[in-house]
């Protein structure tokens, strides 16, 4: 299996001078089976270079995957040109969102309105279809099975377990360990401390060990207090998850997009001396950054 | 367990879909969401004592979409798989449905039936810690008592002239309102409440307790042990009323780990902060 990070920043895209090294498009990850399959991990604006390096090799079928409809995560679809080809076909698998009460063919209809885009969803040219996903049933992409576990952000969010051959990866999206929402003392904690492990441990146990963990570390350690609640982590939980899940690499991503690259590497090399005993290789994602499995 | 014909089926589980929470949830939400900043307790505290928007969350967080190793029984477990945002958005949805009438078609007096609701549940609770600790667990005892009669509200927003009649008849001829029920609808509020609890895919241990809380002959679990001596205590106090104008003396079977009546109460000690908390909610005064 191989990966290409496409995107690896959070909430808006940050282009410019500062992010040169690191890179300003939102999340977007390619990653290849062995038999050549294509998964896409997300369609964030990272996933409009993706396109282009796609074009050379139509007619292409693409399995997507979204982690959650957050504009992040989302909003390159309209651009991923294959789409626009006649031959194509587009496979966009995601949640089911309890709150609208639709499948995940929202992404595209949400965006393809008239007040937002120039073209309508019927005219469409590839063979786009949509598959709303269920936690725990891994679907199947050729040698590639990946399976959909329910994370935590402030929107329903699968991460995605992608296997093929006895290697695989684990990307969490955007996902905040869970906290207990009474403070000690307090009626309602003990309970809810213990559902809040026994669901830590239902995560770990579905992430199991995985040569490759792609992880939301948007903060550091001393930010994280004034960001409880948002829905994502920082490079402590990226680090931890990695050794209680016995992952061989953790991938930071997710970079928080006030963030240039000197201050990304400063901050990552604290956060690496803070946890010198993680018992993983730890790296930090990167625009292009390619890892074979 | 009875069968409902599929057209009943579809038109009970229909009308739950449209049918309003209580007053003081929808209002509490309203403002508390105002405010990005709303503590996550806060409006857990809330949702959880509102039955309507309790069990539509459960039906939700239940639903086949994101398989669930466990059976979720309360809105605290609720929060910890789907998120605080996606629990406050899914109560503001229902909060738009409206808010229930106190007195609908059928007279049915909804907020007496929540305070009878509201202190079963905390009495199951209590119970459930005190005498069946490891038995049972005392969130989905709380639960169980919350819900247990949600089958009346049903009836009464929704087969309302049906269910006035069986009011009537319990009246009259001094029959419980479960057997009135099944007289003049077919089925009770219990076993109506069980499948659509059923069909909504919550746990077992919760269907059953729904289903058989009135049926005294069956050998009861530890849960059902605590609702029902608790729906005992809370009928012999008077907290609220389910609508049963008919009233058990001490019931026949109490649970054997209670020991009596007086015992029991003896041993919960004092339940007023449990009492006057219900009523606040349902918004009914000392002499409601």
């Amino acid at each position: 299996m191989k990966v290409k990070m496409w995107g690896v920043r959070g909430s808006i895209p940050a282009p410019g001078p500062r992010t040169v090294r690191y890179g300003g498009n939102t999340t977007c990850i390619e990653v290849r089976g062995d038999d050549d399959s294509l998964i896409i991990l997300d369609a964030g604006t990272g996933i409009f270079p993706l396109a282009q390096s796609l074009l050379e090799r139509m007619p292409i079928e693409a399995n997507i995957f979204i982690t959650h409809t957050h504009w992040d995560h989302i909003q390159g679809l309209p651009f991923f040109v294959p789409i626009h080809v006649s031959g194509n076909r587009v496979r966009i698998h995601g949640a089911y969102d309890i709150v609208s009460m639709q499948g995940i063919e929202q992404v595209m209809s949400v965006q393809l309105q008239y007040s937002y885009f120039p073209i309508r969803e019927a005219e469409i040219k590839a063979r786009v279809e949509y598959v709303t996903l269920t936690g725990g049933v891994a679907v199947s992409i050729g040698a590639v099975a990946v399976t959909p576990v329910l994370m935590n952000h402030p929107v329903t969010e699968f991460g995605y377990r992608v296997e093929c051959n006895g290697k695989a990866l684990f990307f969490t999206g955007d996902h905040e360990p869970w906290l207990n929402i009474y403070a000690p003392g307090e009626e309602g904690h003990d309970e809810y401390q213990a559902m809040v492990e026994q669901r830590q441990a239902e995560l770990e146990a579905a992430i199991g060990a995985v040569d490759l963990l792609i992880v939301d570390a948007a903060y550091t350690q001393e930010e994280y207090p004034r960001k409880v609640g948002w829905g994502h982590g920082s490079f402590a939980s990226a680090i931890a998850l990695g050794r209680r899940t016995g992952a061989r690499r953790v991938l930071c991503t997710h970079h928080e997009p006030t963030r240039g690259d000197d201050e990304l590497e400063k901050v990552f090399a604290e956060a690496l001396a803070r946890h010198p005993d993680s018992g993983c290789e730890v790296l930090l994602a990167r625009e292009g950054l390619e890892i074979e499995l | 367990m009875a069968q409902l014909s599929p057209e009943l089926e579809r038109r009970l589980t229909a009308a739950v879909d449209r049918m309003p929470a209580f007053p003081k949830s929808v209002q509490t939400i309203l403002e508390m969401t105002r405010s990005a900043n709303c503590l996550p307790k806060n409006l857990v505290g809330v949702i959880e004592k509102d039955p309507v928007m309790t069990l539509k969350i459960l039906r939700v967080v239940n639903s086949a979409y994101y398989g669930l190793p466990n059976k979720i029984g309360s809105v605290g477990q609720s929060v910890v798989y789907l998120g605080i945002n996606t629990i406050k958005n899914l109560a503001l949805s229902f909060a738009a449905v409206g808010i229930l009438p106190r007195f609908g078609t059928a007279g049915f007096d909804v907020q007496r039936y929540l305070l009878h609701s509201l202190t079963v549940g905390s009495v199951a609770r209590l119970l459930s810690e005190k005498y069946a600790r490891a038995e049972a667990d005392p969130a989905d005892c709380y639960v169980a008592g919350l819900l247990h009669d949600f089958g009346k509200v049903v009836f009464a927003q929704f087969m309302s002239a049906e269910f006035v009649l069986a009011l009537s008849i319990a009246a009259q001829t001094q029959k419980a309102l479960h057997v009135a029920e099944t007289e003049v609808i077919g089925v009770d509020h219990a076993c109506v409440g069980a499948l659509l609890a059923r069909k909504w895919q919550f746990g077992e241990s919760l269907v059953d307790c729904i289903r058989d809380h009135h049926a005294l002959d069956l050998e009861p679990t530890p849960m059902l042990d605590c609702l029902r001596m608790a729906d005992a205590i809370c009928r012999k106090h008077a907290f609220g009323d389910s609508g049963n104008p008919w009233r058990e003396e001490e019931p026949a079977h109490l649970p054997l780990r209670f020991g009596g009546m007086e015992a029991v109460v003896a041993a919960l000690g004092d339940l007023s902060k449990h009492v006057e908390d219900a009523r606040a909610f349902a918004q009914i005064g000392a002499e409601g």
